[in-house]
């Protein structure tokens, strides 16, 4: 292996008098699947936030591919190699398809020239070729000029990844990427993600659909309100006495194949 | 030309050029209802640079310099401004043209309340280019970039911000920008009409600046030249209809059935008149391509 992508150390977060995030730390190893999971309430979207600088940590650390990037903004991180999608789907509904996921390019256009490029006007341009090939890349290049609030829920959630993707990201969070997903949806999905993995992209999801857990992590780390309670492979996971006790409070079954089981 | 066409033209041009001026931190979801006071700004200026007793510039200089002063006037406000959201902003650009408004009243060297002469003509042609210059600045704008950046911003700022987008940056060049637009429209106003006073500009017509924008659309770069010539032009033709029909109660009335359009629109098309969708299908439709694809694999 070769080290570490993201060390999150001692982190902390309380919304006034609620602990929301209690000294969690884990590491990502690099090129690895990475699932944070938990019972609803246990503080995984807000690990992601906290990550990517949404809300401010009380105390600890994250450490990106080296980088201390626990203080900087929110714009700079997706340049120190992070990138996301959303629980709900967060494009942008008036842009379309080709137009989103140029936005996923922004921090790479560093100079007044790169601003300044009529990307809308040139229709042969680095920018808008690099664009469509993504889409090619994950089967939606028949939508590129389409108003994306038009377009099926499936197709959304793809475009999420491709447009976090083309920011160049060594660690992709993926917060419930298959939730409302038909199973068709889901194994498109995966077979993205699958795709994503092998080019090199650590991957960090947080995810209730513990079968598509499963099928698509190597590692996956538990929390129930706001502590970590256990970390090791899917399979461990899903013998842990411990993970079973936070998901159903008895020891008699593990955490439900398929669907919403931590609801 | 007749003289009432050239007269409607001109209004028309200034109308375009303001509404752009306002479209474009409107594009990134920002209202400014000041925007008499940037306009009062230009006109001004660009009148004291080049009368005789102020600094006697030739006109399309003192144009340029009226431009960059307000853009920089523009740049200074946007700071604290833009620390403002919703109809905060809007109270707070209402209450910067009426400071505007009330320091060219009380400046005895551009006349007062009595209003500045301004010496330099410029000709309809001119008036006209320049709208037509404005038109295509925006286009261009918009489709940069920074223009992508605006818009993402207007749908979801918090996003924008985790792709890298520079929110503040870009919300100051867009408000500095139409800044200098505003500033445009004024001193060309001065120079057609070689006259300007303050009270012209007042907070009706920053409220129809905005309603254009608003009502045109803020979507694309297509919203504030429909929304403005629609809003130009639609008085007007109501107001020669009544007059055919020989109904002075009708024309005089005309601002009733106008205001009741107003808040039709605001039902029927809340997004303004043209939206992003609506600009595919017609574009579609023009190059004869189904704008629908079909889902693929689905």
């Amino acid at each position: 292996m070769a080290g570490n992508v993201l060390a999150i150390a001692g982190l902390h977060k309380s919304f006034g008098g609620l602990k929301v995030i209690d000294d969690v730390s884990f590491d990502v190893v690099r090129g690895s699947r990475t699932a944070l999971i938990g019972p609803n309430g246990a503080g995984k979207t807000t690990i992601f936030n906290l990550l990517t600088g949404v809300y401010p940590v009380d105390a600890g650390t994250v450490v990106l591919a080296g980088s201390d990037i626990t203080d900087i903004p929110s714009k700079d991180r997706v340049i120190h190699g992070m990138s996301r999608s959303f629980q709900n789907i967060r494009l942008m509904p008036h842009l379309s398809t080709i137009e989103n996921v140029m936005l996923g390019q922004h921090a790479r256009a560093h100079s007044l020239g790169d601003l300044l490029f009529p990307l809308g006007l040139v229709s042969k341009n680095k920018w808008r070729a690099e664009a469509e090939a993504a889409l090619q890349n994950a089967g939606l290049d028949t939508y590129p000029g389409e108003v994306v609030a038009n377009l099926p829920y499936g197709v959304q959630k793809r475009i999420e990844v491709v447009r976090a993707m083309i920011s160049r990201p060594q660690l992709l969070l993926l917060d419930e990427p298959a939730a409302g997903l038909n199973d068709v949806e889901t194994r498109q999905l995966q077979e993205l993600l699958e795709k994503v993995s092998e080019s090199g992209v650590t991957v960090l999801v947080v995810e209730h659909d513990m079968h598509f857990v499963r099928n698509l992590c190597n590692h996956v780390v538990v929390l129930n309100f706001g502590r970590k309670i256990f970390e090791g492979s899917p399979e461990e996971v899903h013998r842990s006495p411990v993970v079973l006790e936070a998901y159903l409070g008895t020891d008699e079954a593990g955490p439900a194949d398929g669907g919403a089981s931590a609801s | 030309m007749s003289g009432y066409i050239e007269a409607q033209l001109i209004i028309l041009c200034l109308s375009v050029i303001y509404a752009y001026a306002i479209f474009l931190p409107a594009a990134s979801g920002q209202l400014n209802l000041g925007a008499a006071g940037f306009i009062t700004l230009g006109a001004y200026t660009s009148g004291w640079l080049n009368a005789s007793d102020g600094l006697g510039l030739p006109m399309a200089l003192s144009i340029v310099l009226s431009m960059a002063f307000v853009g920089a006037i523009g740049f200074a406000i946007s700071l604290p401004i833009l620390r403002t959201r919703g109809v905060y902003m809007v109270l707070a650009t209402f209450a910067f043209a009426e400071v505007v408004s009330g320091i060219a009243i009380n400046m005895e060297f551009l006349g007062g309340a009595a209003g500045m002469p301004v010496d330099a003509h410029a000709p309809v042609e001119i008036v006209v280019g320049a709208a037509i210059a404005v038109v295509l600045f925006c286009f261009f704008f918009m489709s940069t970039r920074l223009g992508l950046a605006l818009r993402s911003i207007h749908d979801d700022e918090s996003v924008s911000v985790l792709f890298g987008v520079d929110v503040r940056t870009a919300k100051v060049v867009a408000f500095t920008v139409g800044g200098m637009l505003a500033g445009l429209g004024g001193a060309i106003y001065g120079h057609h009409y070689n006259y300007v006073e303050a009270q012209t500009f007042n907070v009706l017509l920053s409220i129809y600046i905005l309603l254009y924008v608003l009502l045109g659309g803020t979507q694309t770069a297509w919203g504030p030249l429909v929304g403005a010539a629609f809003f130009t032009v639609l008085p007007e033709i109501f107001r020669q209809f009544a007059t055919e029909l020989g109904s002075d109660w009708l024309a005089d009335s005309r601002f009733i059935f106008f205001g009741m359009f107003i808040v039709l629109m605001m039902v029927v098309r809340p997004e303004g008149v043209v939206t992003r969708t609506m600009q595919d299908r017609c574009a579609g439709f023009l190059s004869g391509r189904r704008t629908r694809a079909a889902p693929a694999g689905e």
